[in-house]
């Protein structure tokens, strides 16, 4: 009898109880596919309907029939104008494609500045990123650099070198006392955005008919998109993604606080600052194809975090989906709502993105990250 | 099936340490910081089974002794090993399989779900690219289920209680699976129920196997519940060994001043320290 319950207490506590298991498992599991098949799905139509809109009248089933032609194996005889070709697969297919690659590549950095400094605020427009990188390009559009050197251009570079010299200078402001301090965080990066904006406009006010790009990249916008600028980015888009991407899951170690995640056996210092030029480079390529474009890197991400939770393996591709999405629709509206008149897309996202972040400042206690 | 054994006696990773070194052997501690000497020649020991208080006045030098033996803080002179390997020879990941830490204060998404927290506990034991097994979530499971937080597994933390919280970081550090177990204060802030339900938790661990070192301010407690103690006052250890022989009239005299009065427990006869009006 003693020998029998002994044999059943150790029993009982050698097998995890299965209640407790199963209620644990199937909701433990972030994974599941449905919502970012829903996004992938969502981005597929929104792609086609922006295809279908613009200055020239071009049906919608002509539109399916020309990028369908496209398509390997697929052979469709029915003869379209080549000029409508040509405006769907060299005028607007590049810019749609710019703008979901931007979206997502502002998305993701945002979500990736969002985890590594644990502050729903950050974004790569608040830490004065983009304002770094447009300062960055703006550079390298006076310098007598030629624009086209080793293959690709030096714009991007600089930009590059802009925006991730921004990063760590405001990381470096903000760090204090072993934390990082959200506030000094946006301070720091409101002050070097103006203080880059400055440079940028004194730039531009010196630079003479030389420094006139540089108000593309200020007002942000896709009306200069074309494939040779998507080709020479992707492979920078690319390796950001898939390193942020790597980092995942231990971004949500780092959600806990340093000492924490360091005693869990993450190298902090060096995961956050791979994570860092991971986003860096994701953003300022984003910058470079389209300029200043504010508040997507912030917006989408937060609302897909409330939306679906912090776990970094369902935020980083559904915020990068849903951003794609969502800056192919403000660059529909941009150049369609003052037809033939383009409205800046920068100035469309600040506008409708300024008031959302005056909103989570009035709300951030309720939803913390 | 195993869940529980490993919990118990640390991972089987456990094994690959040489059984007959102590958990955590820290000897000869030198700390200064700015130029002030916060840890003097302070020697620690947790052996397997073993539970030990470490206690003091604040600014003892706790906090800091904690930081070195976890490898956040480099020590200007002495020697840590955990499980026999001297600490700055294990990588960071392998540091964290043998030992598990459950802060004062730790900070986590307001948002996060408990069952998340804990889970973060397996991160050790997972490879860059790697996600959760099934393994790894029974184990998680397990760990909620010993720190008794399973009833409230999918809330979020910033919905619990003090000592709820408490009890979601100590799964988290069970799900670590590792032999050694560093609390800092896992009791403050915590009604006497609380306290004494973490503290037979405690117990119940250093029972399957695991070794205990508790930073503890209630003196009392300590001696209720160490095997051994070690008292730390301005950086110094003062005395070392079993509760009865540390926590005595004469040790908190010359530590805590005469602010405290020492008596037997009515029951079991250990130290009960209790404040005392000074002019009485």
């Amino acid at each position: 009898m003693a020998r029998e319950s002994l044999g059943a207490r150790m029993g009982e506590a050698v097998a995890p109880p299965p209640a407790a298991r199963a209620a644990w498992l199937p909701r433990a599991v972030p994974r599941a596919p449905g919502p970012a098949l829903a996004a992938a799905v969502l981005l597929v139509v929104v792609a086609l309907v922006a295809l279908t809109q613009g200055a020239a009248d071009i049906p919608p089933a002509t539109v399916l029939r020309i990028l369908l032609d496209r398509l390997p194996m697929v052979t469709i005889d029915v003869t379209v104008p080549a000029t409508q070709e040509t405006i769907v697969l060299d005028i607007r297919l590049p810019r749609v494609i710019a703008a979901g690659a931007v979206g997502a590549a502002l998305a993701l950095s945002g979500a990736s500045y969002q985890g590594v400094f644990r502050n729903p605020l950050a974004g790569p427009f608040l830490l004065g990123v983009a304002s770094g990188a447009a300062l960055g390009a703006a550079i390298a559009i006076i310098s007598p650099l030629s624009t086209d050197a080793y293959g690709f251009g030096w714009v991007p570079v600089f930009a590059f070198a802009g925006a991730l010299g921004t990063v760590v200078l405001v990381y470096l402001l903000a760090t204090g006392g072993g934390g990082v301090d959200s506030t000094t965080l946006i301070l720091a990066g409101v002050a070097l955005s103006a203080v880059f904006g400055a440079a940028t406009a004194f730039i531009l006010l010196t630079g003479g008919e030389q420094a006139r790009p540089i108000f593309s990249f200020l007002f942000g916008g896709f009306n200069t998109s074309n494939w040779e600028r998507i080709g020479w980015a992707m492979p920078y888009l690319i390796v950001g993604t898939v390193i942020v991407a790597m980092h995942a899951r231990v971004l949500n170690v780092l959600q806990l606080d340093e000492d924490q995640a360091s005693q869990l056996g993450v190298p902090v210092t060096r995961t956050k600052l791979i994570v860092l030029a991971a986003a860096s480079l994701t953003a300022a390529t984003a910058v470079a194809i389209a300029g200043v474009i504010g508040f997507v890197g912030l917006i989408v991400p937060h609302a897909v975090r409330l939306a679906f939770g912090g776990d970094h393996r369902r935020l980083l591709p559904l915020a990068a989906l849903f951003g794609a999405s969502f800056l192919i629709l403000v660059d529909l509206l941009a150049r369609t709502m003052l037809s033939p008149q383009e409205v800046p897309v920068g100035v469309l996202t600040a506008l409708l993105g300024g008031p959302f972040f005056l909103w989570l400042l009035r709300t951030r206690r309720a939803a913390p990250l | 099936m195993t869940t529980m054994t490993t919990l118990a006696a640390g991972s089987d990773r456990a094994a690959a340490m040489p059984s007959t070194a102590p958990l955590l052997a820290a000897s000869g501690i030198h700390v200064e910081l700015g130029g002030q000497a916060i840890l003097r020649d302070v020697e620690v020991r947790v052996g397997r089974g073993e539970v030990v208080g470490l206690v003091g006045p604040n600014g003892a030098g706790k906090s800091t002794l904690l930081r070195v033996v976890t490898g956040l803080l480099d020590p200007s002179a002495g020697e840590v090993a955990i499980g026999g390997d001297a600490l700055d020879a294990l990588p960071r990941r392998e540091l964290a399989r043998r030992v598990a830490v459950v802060q004062q204060l730790p900070e986590a998404p307001a948002t996060m779900r408990v069952r998340d927290l804990v889970v973060l506990g397996r991160h050790p034991h997972l490879g860059l690219l790697a996600n959760e097994s099934r393994h790894d979530f029974d184990i998680a499971a397990e760990a909620m289920r010993r720190a008794g937080c399973e009833q409230f597994a999918d809330r979020e933390l910033g919905s619990l209680s003090g000592g709820e919280r408490r009890r979601a970081f100590i799964a988290r550090a069970l799900a670590q699976e590792a032999p050694l177990l560093l609390l800092d204060e896992p009791t403050s802030n915590l009604d006497a129920h609380a306290q004494v339900e973490i503290l037979e938790l405690v117990t119940e661990l250093a029972a399957g196997g695991s070794g205990v070192l508790l930073v503890v301010h209630d003196l009392t407690l300590a001696a209720a519940y160490c095997d051994r103690v070690v008292l730390l006052d301005r950086g110094e250890v003062v005395a070392e060994g079993p509760p009865s022989d540390v926590v005595t009239p004469e040790h908190m005299q010359r530590v805590y001043g005469s602010g405290v009065t020492v008596l037997p427990h009515p029951a079991s006869g250990a130290p009960v320290v209790i404040p005392s009006r000074l002019e009485s």
